[in-house]
């Protein structure tokens, strides 16, 4: 069971080898975590994470989940709620693309599209449907600024990541009342391999940050995260600049 | 517009389907809601068929959710919400004992017996408890040095077990199912009815002596001399106040009034039970009102304007007993984020470290309204009573305060370094491992569960999330 100050006690990350994940689930286990189920593509470095959460005194195990195959999602996951209560659910995996080819290239583009949204959608509603059977915990969902207006820069990512955004919001809203809390994390850009190798943008911020904020955010109950916290203030001027001034501005 | 492309306000809500139709609860502070099927049984049967319908996340009893965090609530599974189930069975006026189902509020026996002569036995710091949630948690009042827990005044008490008899207990008949219950957290079944020994009083108003300590020193050495001539003692102490004002409080401790006291008007109705109350503070207050500087600032001025001292004010028990019903659900006042309260005891002789954890929370500035201290009397037969001899402090702290959860995981270690404990009616936020060495019958307490009730019916989300 998740605390009054909402500290989980058992976590499924799905994207189990996310930067931002792992920092998360690396404060959540020195917090009161003591389960935790890597959901992924089989890798080294998941089996790394795995080891190392094991290290810090958690029970750890590892499912096969691969967010693009989509009609798997049910069972997989399904397995993992069979063994026990899950307290929170992140949603972290993603994947970036690269938008210049992928404007040539339709079917990679929607490979993105694939991950980023139609395989959080079924995640998620997988996940939200066990979490309301039991009663209670929290599903936070990793969106992203990059969805709160579209970039010239990313609109391909940015758009699975707006898709996303309005989903979880509204999924959260179809939970109220169930003990089930849904919280929207987004964050603004994360030094880490997601990002390496790309011009760094104003108020970058670390996968440590960013897992702080998630913790906070549970502690408050909070269903928007931004992070850094000062993203919120700037991407509401943002989102109100007239198109020309905002082509002008973004990369 | 219509369609999916309407604007929200248009959308229609989809209907869910009755079967599935929950209810979200929390404890009074507010934290960690979660949903469960809620019914109200009325009557003994229509609480073994709710036991009986209950599914595989089995089911718990709620009295008025007065225990601060989750011990009456139930995630996926069924509550039982037990006011419903509120018939006064008898009373015996001539040796003051009630027989009540266990809905009823000690609230409704105050207004009902004190006319009679009678009052109840023990009161916590709220009227707006049950008598199944006085016993299940065995609640402790002012008069705990003198008088024990709720539980010892219980002279029988009906309970439903998980293979659905109803068994009487008495504590000589049944010591082991009857004190696992007191205190038990409704973890045993559900508390049907109970026969309570009152206490004879001659009047409803309380004599009040008063007085001040500069220092946490001056206030244990006052508690410690002369608290065992009064029924009732208590210390609001100001936990914001530093250097060498540090625990600093305001005492206040009496008896029942005798009727040679009473002025002539207050004789017109000696035994009158009067309620002055405000309007109930409203929902949607906003979260972070409650700083340590606005906090601070109203423990100074309630410090100062008590008196230095005085004796024998003449107070009604709401105001001596319950100065929090007063203002109905003030719980609100913490905003969305809802509050916690931490209450330990510490034995006699760890003086020392109850001043250290004293000074961790006016060096951490938590914006903690007075707290209150208690001596405590001799430790209850309850198996997971709380109460035990020495000193229990209980403070509230809003649960959004940055860096909590360490420093109450701090003063954990403090008090079970000193062999004390927390209490599980106001708890949390407990790390699980810490409660064994706090509870030392734990594990009767767990076999007797896994004996009684193998398949696990009854359970909460406190027994979840501390493996109870
Ligand atoms: C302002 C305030 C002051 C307080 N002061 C004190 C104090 O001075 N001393 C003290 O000891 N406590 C104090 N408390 C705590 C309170 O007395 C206890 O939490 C009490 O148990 C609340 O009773 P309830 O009817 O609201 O029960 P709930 O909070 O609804 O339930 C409490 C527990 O009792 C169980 N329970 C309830 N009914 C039944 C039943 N019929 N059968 C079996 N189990 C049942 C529940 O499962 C749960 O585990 C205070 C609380 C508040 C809000
Ligand atoms: N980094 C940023 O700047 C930033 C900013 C805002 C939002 N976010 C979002 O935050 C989340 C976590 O990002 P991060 O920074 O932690 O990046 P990361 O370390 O690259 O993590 C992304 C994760 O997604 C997984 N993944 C990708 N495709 C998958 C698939 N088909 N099936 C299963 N898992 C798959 C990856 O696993 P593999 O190892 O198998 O590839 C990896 O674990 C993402 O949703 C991202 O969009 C990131």
């Amino acid at each position: 069971m998740k605390n009054a100050l909402g500290q989980p006690q058992s976590l499924l990350l799905l994207g189990g080898s996310s930067e931002i994940g792992l920092a998360t689930a690396r404060r959540l286990v020195q917090g009161r975590t003591r389960r935790v189920h890597l959901a992924g593509r089989p890798s080294p470095a998941l089996t790394a994470a795995a080891a190392e959460l094991t290290a810090m005194g958690a029970e750890v195990s590892v499912h096969d989940f691969d967010a693009a195959a989509l009609d798997t999602h049910e069972t997989v996951l399904g397995k993992v709620f069979a063994e026990g209560d899950i307290d929170a659910v992140l949603l972290a995996f993603g994947v970036l693309g690269d938008q210049l080819k992928d404007e040539q290239d339709p079917m990679a583009a929607a490979a993105v599209g694939q991950v980023n949204y139609l395989g959080a959608v079924t995640s998620a509603l997988v996940s939200a449907q066990a979490l309301r059977r039991q009663g209670h915990g929290s599903l936070i969902v990793l969106s992203s600024v990059a969805g709160e207006r579209a970039r010239r820069a990313n609109f391909i990512y940015g758009s699975t990541k707006a898709g996303l955004d309005a989903f979880a919001q509204g999924l959260g809203d179809s939970l109220q009342g169930t003990g089930v809390h849904v919280m929207v994390v987004r964050p603004g850009f994360v030094r880490g391999r997601m990002t390496e190798g790309r011009p760094e943008a104003p108020m970058a911020t670390t996968p440590e940050a960013v897992a702080e904020a998630i913790l906070v955010g549970l502690q408050r109950g909070s269903e928007t995260v931004w992070a850094p916290g000062a993203l919120r203030v700037v991407m509401s001027g943002v989102r109100h600049l007239p198109r020309p001034v905002y082509r002008r501005l973004a990369v | 517009m219509q369609g999916p492309d309407a604007p929200p306000s248009d959308a229609p809500l989809p209907a869910a389907p009755p079967s599935e139709v929950l209810v979200a609860l929390s404890g009074w502070g507010r934290t960690a809601p979660t949903g469960a099927r809620v019914t109200s049984p009325a009557t003994t049967e229509a609480v073994v068929a709710a036991l009986r319908a209950a599914g595989e996340r089995g089911v718990v009893a709620r009295g008025l959710g007065r225990s601060y965090g989750d011990a009456a609530q139930n995630a996926g599974g069924s509550v039982l919400d037990m006011t419903a189930l509120s018939a006064i069975r008898s009373i015996d006026a001539r040796r003051g004992i009630v027989d009540c189902e266990s809905g009823v509020s000690l609230d409704r026996l105050m207004r009902l017996l004190l006319p009679l002569g009678w009052f109840v036995p023990v009161t916590p710091g709220t009227r707006q408890v049950t008598v199944g949630g006085a016993i299940g948690a065995d609640v402790h009042g002012k008069n705990h040095h003198v008088s024990g827990g709720f539980s010892r005044h219980v002279r029988s008490l009906e309970l439903l077990t998980a293979d659905g008899r109803v068994r009487t207990l008495t504590p000589a008949d049944d010591p082991e199912l009857f004190w696992a219950t007191a205190g038990g957290m409704g973890l045993t079944g559900v508390v049907l009815s109970a026969q309570i020994q009152l206490l004879a009083v001659q009047t409803s108003l309380i004599s009040v002596d008063t007085e001040r300590a500069v220092d946490l020193d001056d206030l244990m050495a006052r508690l410690d001399a002369t608290d065992h001539r009064y029924r009732y003692s208590v210390a609001w102490i100001d936990l914001l106040a530093r250097g060498a004002s540090l625990g600093r409080a305001v005492l206040t401790r009496g008896d029942h009034a005798p009727l040679d006291q009473l002025g002539p008007r207050q004789l017109r109705s000696p035994l009158g039970f009067r309620t002055a109350g405000l309007p109930a503070v409203p929902r949607g207050i906003p979260g972070g009102l409650l700083s340590a500087a606005t906090v601070g600032a109203f423990n100074e001025f309630w410090y100062r304007r008590a008196p230095r001292e005085r004796r024998g004010q003449l107070q009604s028990i709401p105001t001596f007993f319950h100065p929090l019903d007063g203002l109905p659900e003030w719980n609100r006042i913490y905003g969305p984020g809802g509050f916690l309260q931490y209450q330990f005891v510490v034995p006699y002789g760890e003086e020392a470290a109850l001043r250290r954890i004293v000074e961790t929370i006016a060096r951490h500035r938590c914006p903690a309204f007075l707290a209150v201290l208690k001596r405590f009397g001799e430790g209850d037969p309850g198996w997971l009573s709380f109460p035990s001899p020495g000193w229990t402090l209980a403070l509230d702290i809003p649960a959004g305060l940055p860096g909590l959860g360490r420093l109450l995981d701090g003063l954990d270690q403090e008090v079970l370094a000193a062999g004390g404990r927390v209490y599980l009616a106001k708890d949390s936020r407990l790390r699980p491992d810490a409660l064994a060495p706090m509870y030392p019958r734990l594990d009767d307490f767990r076999a007797l569960r896994a004996r009684i009730d193998p398949g696990n019916r009854f359970t909460s989300d406190l027994a979840r999330r501390l493996s109870l």
